[in-house]
């Protein structure tokens, strides 16, 4: 559908992720993190800007970008240096904003995305860590703005990509890996909707064999949903101006999420000039080789290598480990089920019955009403033909509404049981058919012989016959 | 009143109960009472002192002493900032400001029992060499000239923290030293004048005016007094991420006036035509008297001292200009009125910083701006580094540097040049210390020929402060300068 739109011209997309460091205090003071607090009430002399207020560097985020670094396959800088970004706005206390800018502490890397065609490698420019601004609350006075400053100095990490994708899908994609990456590591939660991961996006339209075209900004993005929306718009936008014979103007715009629009917020001409310099207040920063060893050694298993296990160790296709690999909770949720058990029922279960309950709940898989276990206990029972896939499903829903384990709605429900009068009556048949002296022996006054008959039958069904059948049936035919 | 107490000598009276801590911060809250024409304190805490200065009382009487200066009053630059007590920077922009924590440096202070008179004035956010411009008006410098009874600036930017300790309104003060602002005026007012290497000292608290040069360092009446007041204010504060781990030494326990084999190195870049007479005099029978006492004297080159000051006026409104960002009528300090934001800004920025704070912050975001940063402020880095390499190489040949503090001794408010690049060379001598992160201290060494004190610099290497006291101590011995304004204030 987008290929169709822009038909015929060439997209070039670059993303900046901001993504908030996963980190009690903030980057430069002991204040604590934590969403949705009070206003002002994580707020230190530091973070106020008081006067004489100095920031020490918080280790902890350091280890997290290098982290964060060695996930995206990127060169760990041993010296980089924190810069004063200067401008003047009510919710940044200081006046400037520490971040880093000739010198910053991750260089290029890449990560590796699934695409229409295949596999495709994004390059990533640098990471660089920066103190987040606080917060304006436009709407709680009709007079005066109001400021939150429990965010001011909390750190992000900003990762700059280059201009390596060519469709809202594959920017998409790019910022689902990077997410993906940044969780496993624990370096950041990721969360879109709190804000704690969102990205900038830089598009420009060409025709194949011209030069590139004018990039515009958009800010701010929240959601999957929303960047390939406002990517998409904005595309539209320019090649429609292009092809008016107008120009794309150089500027940063905003993204309306109600409209899904995109407009202007400021042209090239309007930008800020930041006056950049090194922060004299702060050593420049220099790591170790053996510490950068040591955090190496500690990296875990990422998405890329385990999705290459799962290939391997249980035959997933290439499809099913992307889908299962770019959650760490759901590859580890995965991984407890498949546990000796069949893989490929397994990935049906989970990425079939269970996402879908997942979605219809809105729920993230740490969330699940169903555990690993409970799920493993029900693929038991499906893999040992207990019940059918048809009753399984029966039993999901169950398992989810009233939390109880499989075997205990199956038996509940008898759902393990035969309970269809003509199978029974046919199994029934069988046993009187082939014993013909017991029958007659029933018949002339020996009843006792009638256990003996439901006992046959329920071997035969092996004891899946439903026992009140088996009687009834049993009674009937042995008075015809 | 004429007195001689220094803090080593308080601390003796005091031990031998020959003086109460209260009866000695009477005396000088009179002192400051009776000299208000002089314009030192911005604020005096006269209540919170007198109720210190019992507590000390006290515990002197509990032999339970914070240390053996408890209970002896000083003054503190209105820069550090003091819980409780108004913190102004000499500018209306902090005015109103009253915070609700203690600098480092006055935290070591109060730990140590000295007790504080109040904030000293001087230039705004430590912005200028000759005190006047204060948003509270001009120090006054206790000395005048015998020929004039005109009044005479201080220096600055610690201008109140020397004229109190010259004119006994305090026995010994804090000041800060970003380009000489502790030396210069120390010069003026024939006091002693210590900055300690970039570093030995913590910044925590204090309003920063170019945080790589700031550092805080005291202006006392002798080198045994520094060396008593760097000992309680130096140390590694991990508050402070520029602070250095480097361990303290005991300054004054260790106070050795030997400098016999010691070679003290002579800069032929500092040699001026226009030095006065007086000051070239002093200057060369300072030198003659440490050849005695058993120095060598070599003649060294420190071949970009000349460009000192231009990379100082760089590099310090570049800081400043970024520093001073937060003074912005948000969150505390003065707010004038506006129709928005920018508005608002422009007026509370306007009104609250005076013309000399204004013109460094132009400066700074001038040579920041894009398109004009690798002109000014890297080439301005540069030559720090080449300033820097300068003292590494003569520091190979030499232990300490001597070189007059300033090209003249005090001179009258009047006579203050309109040019403020004339003015900036009041720092000429001072800045590069500065420049290359180094100790230096002014001595006084003699009075010139209008009875005004003429100081001498020493400097030495980086965390040399021992060697650095070491040396000044002996010229103090030897020389034994014992002049003293006449107080024409009390008249």
């Amino acid at each position: 559908m987008v290929a169709q739109m822009i038909e015929g011209w060439n997209l070039v997309i670059g993303i900046e992720i901001h993504a908030q460091v996963n980190s009690k205090s903030k980057l430069f003071s002991s204040s604590p993190t934590d969403f949705g607090s009070k206003p002002n009430s994580q707020v230190s002399l530091i973070d106020a800007a008081m006067p004489g207020m100095l920031p020490v560097i918080n280790k902890f985020c350091i280890e997290q970008a290098v982290k964060s670094g060695i996930g995206l396959n990127a060169k760990i800088n041993k010296k980089s240096i924190f810069d004063r970004k200067n401008y003047f706005y009510q919710d940044l206390p200081q006046g400037y904003q520490i971040s880093q800018y000739k010198d910053p502490i991750v260089g290029e890397g890449f990560v590796e995305i699934e695409t229409e065609n295949g596999q495709k490698k994004i390059g990533v420019e640098r990471l660089h860590l920066e103190q987040d601004a606080g917060k304006s609350l436009h709407d709680q006075d009709p007079n005066f703005t109001f400021v939150d400053l429990n965010r001011s100095g909390i750190a992000l990490m900003e990762i700059v990509s280059k201009p390596d994708m060519s469709s809202p899908e594959e920017a998409v994609e790019y910022v689902r890996k990077v997410r993906s990456i940044l969780r496993y590591l624990g370096t950041c939660d990721g969360n879109m909707e709190q804000g704690s991961l969102r990205a900038d996006v830089n598009v420009s339209v060409n025709k194949p064999g011209n030069e590139l075209g004018t990039r515009c900004e958009i800010k701010n993005l929240n959601s999957f949903k929303f960047i390939h929306a406002a990517i998409v718009y904005e595309a539209k936008r320019q090649i429609k101006l292009i092809e008016q014979g107008e120009s794309v103007n150089q500027e940063t715009r905003l993204f309306n999420t109600q409209s899904g629009e995109t407009r202007s917020m400021r042209s090239k001409e309007d930008a800020h000039d930041y006056r950049y310099f090194p922060d004299p207040d702060l050593l420049p920063l220099t790591l170790d080789d053996d510490w950068i060893k040591g955090l190496q050694d500690s990296i875990p298993e990422l998405p890329d290598q385990i999705k290459e296990r799962f290939i391997n160790e249980y035959s997933l296709s290439s499809y099913d480990a992307n889908i299962i690999v770019s959650d760490k909770a759901t590859s580890e949720y995965f991984e407890d089920v498949v546990k000796n058990r069949n893989p490929k029922l397994v990935t049906t279960w989970v990425t079939g019955e269970l996402f879908s309950i997942l979605n219809k709940k809105n729920l993230i898989i740490e969330d699940s009403p169903i555990t690993s276990k409970q799920l493993g206990e029900l693929v038991d029972n499906i893999e040992n033909g207990k019940i059918s896939n048809r009753q399984a499903k029966e039993v999901l829903e169950e398992m989810c509404e009233s939390g109880k384990g499989a075997l205990e709605i199956i038996d509940e429900k008898g759902l393990s049981q035969i309970s269809d009068e003509n199978e029974i009556e046919s199994l029934v048949d069988n046993v009187l058919n082939s014993n013909p002296k017991n029958v007659k022996k029933y018949k002339n006054g020996k009843e006792k012989l009638f256990g003996f008959f439901v006992g046959e039958a329920m071997k035969l069904s092996k004891g899946k016959a439903n026992p009140k059948i088996v009687n009834d049936l049993i009674k009937k035919k042995l008075s015809q | 009143m004429k007195n001689n107490y220094t803090l080593k000598s308080l601390a003796t009276l005091l031990e031998n109960n020959k003086i109460s801590s209260k009866e000695l911060t009477s005396e000088y809250l009179k002192n400051i009472e009776s000299g208000k024409e002089l314009n030192c304190y911005n604020t005096v805490s006269k209540e919170k002192a007198l109720i210190d200065a019992e507590k000390s009382d006290e515990r002197r009487k509990s032999q339970n002493l914070r240390s053996k200066f408890d209970g002896i009053p000083i003054g503190i630059k209105d820069l550090f900032c003091t819980k409780g007590v108004t913190t102004t920077a000499s500018s209306k922009i902090l005015s109103n400001f009253v915070p609700n924590y203690e600098s480092t440096v006055t935290q070591k202070c109060d730990d140590a029992g000295l007790i504080s008179l109040g904030k000293l004035n001087c230039d705004e956010f430590a912005m200028g060499s000759t005190n006047k411009t204060s948003f509270f008006g001009p120090v006054n410098n206790p000395w005048k000239s015998v020929n004039s009874n005109n009044k005479l600036v201080p220096g600055g930017s610690s201008g109140g923290s020397a004229a109190a300790v010259s004119g006994d309104l305090c026995v010994a003060s804090l000041g800060t030293d970003t380009g000489g602002s502790i030396r210069q005026p120390a010069s003026f007012t024939g006091t002693v004048g210590l900055k300690p290497s970039y570093g030995r000292v913590s910044r925590w608290g204090i309003v920063a005016f170019a945080s790589s040069l700031d550092q805080a360092g005291p202006i006392t009446k002798t080198v045994e007094d520094a060396a008593i007041f760097l000992d309680i204010i130096s140390g590694h504060d991990e508050k402070d991420s520029t602070s250095s781990v480097n361990p303290k030494e005991n300054y004054y326990e260790n106070l050795n006036p030997d400098i016999k084999g010691m070679k003290i190195g002579i800069p032929k870049e500092f040699r001026s035509d226009k030095l006065p007479a007086s000051t070239q005099k002093s200057w060369d029978e300072c030198a003659d008297l440490l050849k005695i006492n058993g120095a060598e004297i070599l003649d060294i080159s420190l071949p970009h001292t000349m460009s000192a000051l231009p990379a100082y006026y760089i590099i310090a409104p570049a800081e400043a200009s970024s520093n001073l960002a937060r003074y912005d009528g948000v969150r505390y300090g003065l707010r004038v009125k506006g129709n928005d934001l920018i508005d608002m800004y422009e007026k509370t920025r306007s009104e609250g910083f005076g013309d000399e704070v204004k013109r460094r912050i132009l400066i700074g975001t001038y040579v920041l701006s894009s398109g004009y940063y690798d002109a000014y402020y890297i080439k301005a880095q540069k030559i720090r580094s080449l300033i820097k390499s300068d003292y590494v190489e003569a520091f190979k040949k030499v232990d300490a540097i001597l070189t007059p503090s300033t090209p003249s001794t005090a001179f009258e408010i009047a006579n203050e040049p309109s040019d403020p690049v004339q003015n900036y060379l009041n720092d000429i001598f001072t800045v590069p210390v500065n420049l290359a992160g180094l100790p230096g201290i002014s001595i006084p060494f003699a009075n010139d020929e209008n009875n005004l004190p003429i100081g001498l610099q020493l400097i030495t290497n980086s965390f040399e402060e021992q060697k650095l006291l070491n040396v000044a101590r002996n010229i103090e011995e030897t020389i034994n300068y014992s002049e003293t304004p006449e107080k024409w204030w009390l008249k």
